[in-house]
């Protein structure tokens, strides 16, 4: 288990992100503040490894019935809750890493808690 | 002139067009290039036999004195959408056209003959191609629509009871066609609404949902079928210069329905629709459902009511007849696309009957494929997509 300091708590507020690249490392681990809670995701896109944590944050875009001869009913649930690669726009939702359009595709997430004053995660080696 | 390669012909064997007319039903000619003639399924249910109204004359004793003076009067011939123009060597199959003068598809003795016959058909279901909807006077559209599906029923239905037939309706007004569809959707013998492939709307649009929450509630399958003259170009880029250019593009007509259908959330509004495409081929469906798929994923907050990828849709409400068969050079890959698609259940014989797609009888579906998916293709597909 290796441990990492990725930042002071105050670095990531609400909506924040912050996406950290080890030395010599790959692509590193974005880590998000989500309405106060902390997520961390591997900055690696499980479908053609594209940058996902540098994409667009948004809400689940819904709509609870198809389009009528009234309206369609669209809305977007939340806000910042999911997160859209930058290349092919899968979203994914940050708090399960699951992917919204392929039930079968997952980024990898880790644990992610506060010490003292740092933000840390830990990394299974 | 003869050849030694020309098939063998009885010399009094009437010809058309320098095709042996006389002997369709019981060929003689070497059949599939000298390869042995499969032997016949069980079963055959024929999705796609057509039956045509030759002339609006026929439909006069269903209509009411206002329509028949008017008809009259202006000289009018009944909506012809020239689908397939009447004439055109292409259009119909040799001998196809009745001795008396009418349409090719017009004759139900002919049908029997020539549609029935040389399979054995359990099952043949109707599309009338009679494009009510290309008549811009909803009350005179509507009229028609109820008229040719009178006559249906006597002329065809009643008198062969291996035949189910299609509803015409009045889709550009899609309340009327819901009213018709309520009319005689009960009748045991109609399975379908038939609705050509060139529309004015596309068919996703909520605009059509009266039509099709009638369909529903009688239990029909809506059949979309080639052709329709809805008054824009059969193309997306205007309109081409032979009717080659129609013809083989209707593919890409069926392919612009079966998208707006599926984003525009029909099945979603309407979870037990079925729909089956007639006479449109079907090679082109795995391409199609490989590139909605990919674009639904990237693209899925434009149409969040899709909720599934959009080929499970396409797998689990659509249905594809086989004729015409784009011929491919070797009929391996007939299977090879039926792979793609990732289903047995998705194909359904079908002559296109009178329409002239292939010569020998043995080509309408040419190739034996591995069971079940054989006797899925010529039986059993259909008989649990319409029920019968």
């Amino acid at each position: 288990m290796t441990r990492v300091v990725i930042a002071k708590v105050w670095e990531i507020p609400p909506g924040g992100r912050k996406i950290v690249v080890p030395f010599r490392g790959r692509a590193g681990i974005g880590v998000f503040n989500v309405n106060g809670r902390l997520y961390a995701l591997r900055n690696i896109c499980p479908h053609k490894r594209g940058p996902l944590c540098t994409g667009e944050l948004t809400g689940q875009i819904a709509a609870d019935a198809p389009p009528s001869a009234y309206d369609s009913d669209l809305k977007v649930n939340g806000e910042g809750e999911v997160l859209r690669c930058p290349w092919h726009q899968w979203p994914f939702e940050i708090a399960t890493g699951r992917c919204l359009v392929d039930p079968e595709v997952r980024v990898k997430t880790y644990p992610v808690r506060i010490d003292g004053n740092d933000i840390v995660v830990d990394l299974d080696d | 002139m003869m050849s030694d390669s020309d098939p063998p012909q009885s010399p009094s064997a009437p010809t058309e067009n320098g095709h042996n007319t006389g002997q369709r039903t019981q060929s003689t000619v070497q059949p599939l290039n000298g390869k042995p003639r499969p032997s016949l399924p069980p079963s055959v249910i024929d999705c796609d036999i057509h039956n045509e109204v030759s002339s609006i004359e026929l439909l006069m004793p269903y209509l009411a004195d206002h329509w028949c003076d008017y008809i009259r009067e202006s000289a009018f011939i009944g909506p012809h959408a020239n689908d397939y123009p009447r004439g055109a060597p292409t259009s119909a199959r040799p001998g196809s056209m009745p001795a008396n003068g009418g349409a090719a598809g017009s004759s139900l003795q002919l049908v029997r003959e020539q549609a029935l016959a040389p399979w054995n058909t359990e099952i043949g279901i109707l599309n009338c191609a009679y494009r009510v909807q290309s008549v811009k006077q909803e009350d005179l559209a509507a009229d028609l629509a109820t008229a040719a599906n009178r006559w249906q029923i006597d002329e065809w239905l009643t008198p062969e009871p291996r035949l189910r037939g299609s509803l015409v309706v009045p889709s550009r007004t899609p309340t009327r066609a819901a009213e018709e569809i309520h009319r005689f959707g009960d009748h045991p013998q109609f399975v379908q609404v038939v609705l050509p492939v060139r529309s004015f709307i596309p068919y996703g649009n909520r605009f059509y949902d009266p039509l099709y929450a009638a369909a529903v509630e009688h239990d029909l399958v809506i059949g979309i079928n080639f052709g329709g003259a809805p008054g824009h170009p059969p193309t997306p880029v205007g309109w081409p210069s032979t009717y080659l250019e129609e013809h083989a593009g209707m593919a890409q007509v069926f392919q612009s329905q079966v998208i707006s259908i599926i984003a525009e959330g029909v099945f979603d509004r309407f979870p037990e629709l079925r729909i089956a495409l007639i006479e449109g081929g079907f090679a082109w469906m795995p391409s199609l459902m490989w590139r909605l798929d990919k674009e639904w994923k990237g693209l899925r907050s434009n149409t969040p009511w899709v909720r599934r990828a959009p080929s499970d849709y396409i797998r689990q409400h659509m249905r594809v007849t086989v004729q015409p068969v784009g011929a491919p050079p070797d009929p391996r890959y007939i299977l090879q696309t039926v792979e793609q698609m990732e289903s047995d259940s998705l194909l359904m014989f079908a002559t296109d009957y009178p329409h002239w797609h292939y010569d020998e009888d043995e080509e309408a579906w040419p190739v034996t494929l591995p069971e079940p998916l054989n006797a899925n293709i010529w039986h059993e597909n259909a008989r649990s997509f319409y029920r019968l």
